[in-house]
């Protein structure tokens, strides 16, 4: 029971990976350099490793924390995308306004921001669910598009660079720039990231919260009539933490790495960050591993795109796959499992 | 005196509130079905972006109607694959359609690519003529909405044809059981999982054929990600339309109107940035799901694993 997990989510990962390289190959492409690319400038040397692999996969595993405490209760946030530009818009503002700072205090001001924007973003659809019962999964989407539009706003009105000539912001300032390893381009966020996947994997194995999200999320009605859990406080709450961490990866993202704010910021790390959590079965120190090869897979994409002339956009078609094939075998390993122990009530989970 | 330049914009306005809504017509009418059988297709997104790609390829290759025909068979295989997925090995829907779409995404764009050169140079497709209605397509002011494509008015005779098979069949019946209680419909000698399945493939195939109504009818070229969410949107403009044909067509005329407002407001010259003319669609929609979700019910079944 302990190692399935592993063994299943290498096998989706090399099934996604066939699957590119089939359909790389009979769409005309050299998959054998296509795959070398991506495993090259993903794991192919210490600096890409840090630089790029480790890079990116900082937002998709706040992200993806993020979408593990809302998934638990079964409170479905597919707007992660939008929060993190609400956050990586906050934070550049701020970020624009802090010249002369303190390091120490400009940049936790600046994730102040980004994580106040996210929950923001997220209130909302909060707030419709449990007023009038929207579907989160529906107002959330809608929401990411608000979100673009906001940015495209952004960019060329209040925000844009003082020159006026490029849809992007001035650079954010000195002070509100993540250090980074010397030698790397690996920032700050990355520590913030390990410590975070450690402090929700506590809230999840030992605080109450943790329990009531779980109850929440398996059997919404006999936590309330039972075990006295209020689930729809419970699921408002797991959605606006969410909302914070997608918008403080939107806030790492402009310190740490563009220090500037711009359209298509985001290569989709709002969705990516929801296959990131899948994958590691929500388990905060498994995604740390997910994201990590969510992030090789994006690395590895830019690579792929500058060194073999395959679009970057391929990998998404390793993410959906990987994605589809875990969702199988745990829906045929629930099948075996029932099988053997007792018949699942017909309806399941309603 | 109403001045003859506002006229034409009123005009104009009709009838790019119809074109708008004739891709969310489509797709909605096809997730209606859809979602009466008990599934929620996020997926939608995906097979329209696969229409979209499938008809740019086949009306390059053999004409528009070519185009017409291969996206709906795209946009079925995606929703197959989907609904293979759920109905059959019944995994999480909301997941699953998301993932979908996430492949379509890079699959479209690596097809793309690979097919019209990495620089995704403009194509120039032959697209479909608009067709003038004789006769309503005359009348002043809206005389232009009466002349669409093809498309458009296949996407309206779907509504009552669509509503017609819901209410007044028995495979409609046995369609709505399944949404609404799938192990009894099944008791009931009710098919269940294959209605499900071949329901979700509908709606897939109308999803694609939105996707080339945006290509062919709108268009005229094939860009990466050129739905924009307009699946999603109609997903929610079914829960806008009550999961009801008529309702559905009410909700993406809406819609369109809410997008074709854009227009209205740029050519009077208000001083409002595009960008948030861009969201308020969006935010509309949202509006209007809180006053309509509390007065009516989903199927009872939907995105129920069973």
């Amino acid at each position: 029971m302990t190692r399935w997990p592993l063994l299943v989510g290498t096998a989706a990962l090399l099934a996604g990976l066939g699957v590119l390289a089939l359909g790389l190959q009979l769409s005309g492409y050299d998959a054998a350099l296509a795959l070398a690319a991506l495993v090259q400038g993903s794991f192919g040397s210490w600096y890409v490793i840090s630089s790029a692999t480790l890079v990116r996969a900082v937002p998709l595993i706040v992200i993806g924390l993020g979408i593990a405490i809302a998934f638990r209760a079964n409170a479905l946030n597919i707007g992660a995308e939008g929060q993190f530009y609400a956050g990586a818009i906050a934070a550049t503002w701020v970020g624009l306004h802090l010249g002369g700072w303190n390091r120490l205090l400009a940049i936790p001001t600046v994730w102040l921001a980004a994580g106040t924007a996210g929950v923001l973003w997220i209130v909302l659809p909060v707030w419709l669910k449990r007023r009038f019962g929207v579907l989160e999964v529906i107002s959330t989407l809608l929401l990411n598009f608000v979100a673009e539009s906001l940015v495209s706003w952004a960019v060329q009105g209040p925000l844009q660079e003082t020159r006026r000539v490029y849809p992007q912001s001035d650079p954010i300032a000195e002070a509100a720039r993540l250090p980074l390893v010397p030698g790397t381009r690996l920032h700050l966020g990355f520590f913030l990231a390990l410590g975070l996947a450690l402090v929700v994997q506590y809230i999840f194995r030992r605080t109450i919260w943790g329990f009531d999200l779980l109850a929440t999320g398996s059997g919404p009605k006999a936590a309330e009539v039972s075990g006295g859990v209020k689930v729809s406080r419970v699921a408002g709450f797991a959605l606006l933490w969410s909302g914070l961490f997608a918008g403080l990866a939107g806030g790492i993202e402009v310190g740490g790495v563009s220090y500037a704010l711009f359209q298509n910021l985001s290569p989709g790390y709002g969705f990516s960050g929801i296959a990131v959590a899948l994958l590691a079965r929500l388990e905060p120190v498994a995604i740390l591993l997910t994201g990590v090869v969510f992030g090789a897979l994006e690395a590895g994409g830019a690579a792929m795109q500058r060194d073999a002339g395959v679009p970057s956009v391929a990998v998404y078609v390793v993410e959906g796959v990987v994605i589809l094939v875990l969702l199988l075998a745990e829906a045929a390993l629930r099948r075996i499992r029932s099988a053997v122990v007792l018949p699942e009530a017909e309806a399941g989970p309603a | 005196m109403i001045e003859t330049s506002e006229l034409a914009q009123l005009a104009g306005f009709l009838a790019a509130s119809v074109r708008v809504a004739t891709p969310l017509l489509l797709a909605g009418i096809g997730e209606t079905v859809t979602e009466r059988s008990g599934v929620i297709n996020l997926g939608l997104e995906g097979a329209m972006l696969a229409g979209a790609l499938a008809s740019a390829i086949g009306a390059s290759n053999a004409g528009p109607w070519a185009g017409v025909v291969s996206a709906m068979v795209a946009g079925a295989l995606v929703a197959a694959v989907f609904a293979a997925c759920v109905v059959f090995a019944m995994v999480n829907q909301i997941v699953a359609g998301t993932s979908v779409t996430l492949a379509c995404i890079g699959l479209t764009g690596t097809i793309y690519r690979q097919t019209y050169g990495a620089g995704g140079v403009g194509l120039s497709l032959p697209t479909l003529e608009q067709v003038a209605l004789p006769g309503l397509s005359r009348l002043p002011v809206v005389g232009p909405a009466f002349a669409q494509p093809t498309l458009t008015y296949i996407a309206v005779a779907l509504v009552p044809v669509v509503w017609w098979g819901l209410y007044r069949t028995r495979w409609g019946l046995g369609l709505r059981a399944s949404g609404e209680a799938g192990s009894l419909a099944r008791a009931a000698g009710v098919r269940v999982r294959l209605l499900r399945f071949w329901a979700t493939v509908f709606g897939g195939a109308l999803g694609g054929l939105a996707g080339a109504t945006l290509v062919l009818a709108q268009v005229g070229t094939f860009t990466e990600k050129m739905t924009a969410g307009r699946g999603y949107i109609a997903i929610a403009i079914v829960v806008l339309g009550r999961w009801h044909p008529g309702g559905v067509a009410l909700a993406a005329l809406l819609f369109g109107a809410a997008t074709a407002l854009q227009f209205l407001f740029q050519s009077l010259g208000l001083a409002v940035p595009y960008q948030f003319f861009l969201m308020l669609p969006y935010l509309l929609t949202l509006l209007a799901l809180a006053g309509v979700v509390g007065t009516v019910r989903a199927p009872a079944a939907l995105a129920v694993e069973e």
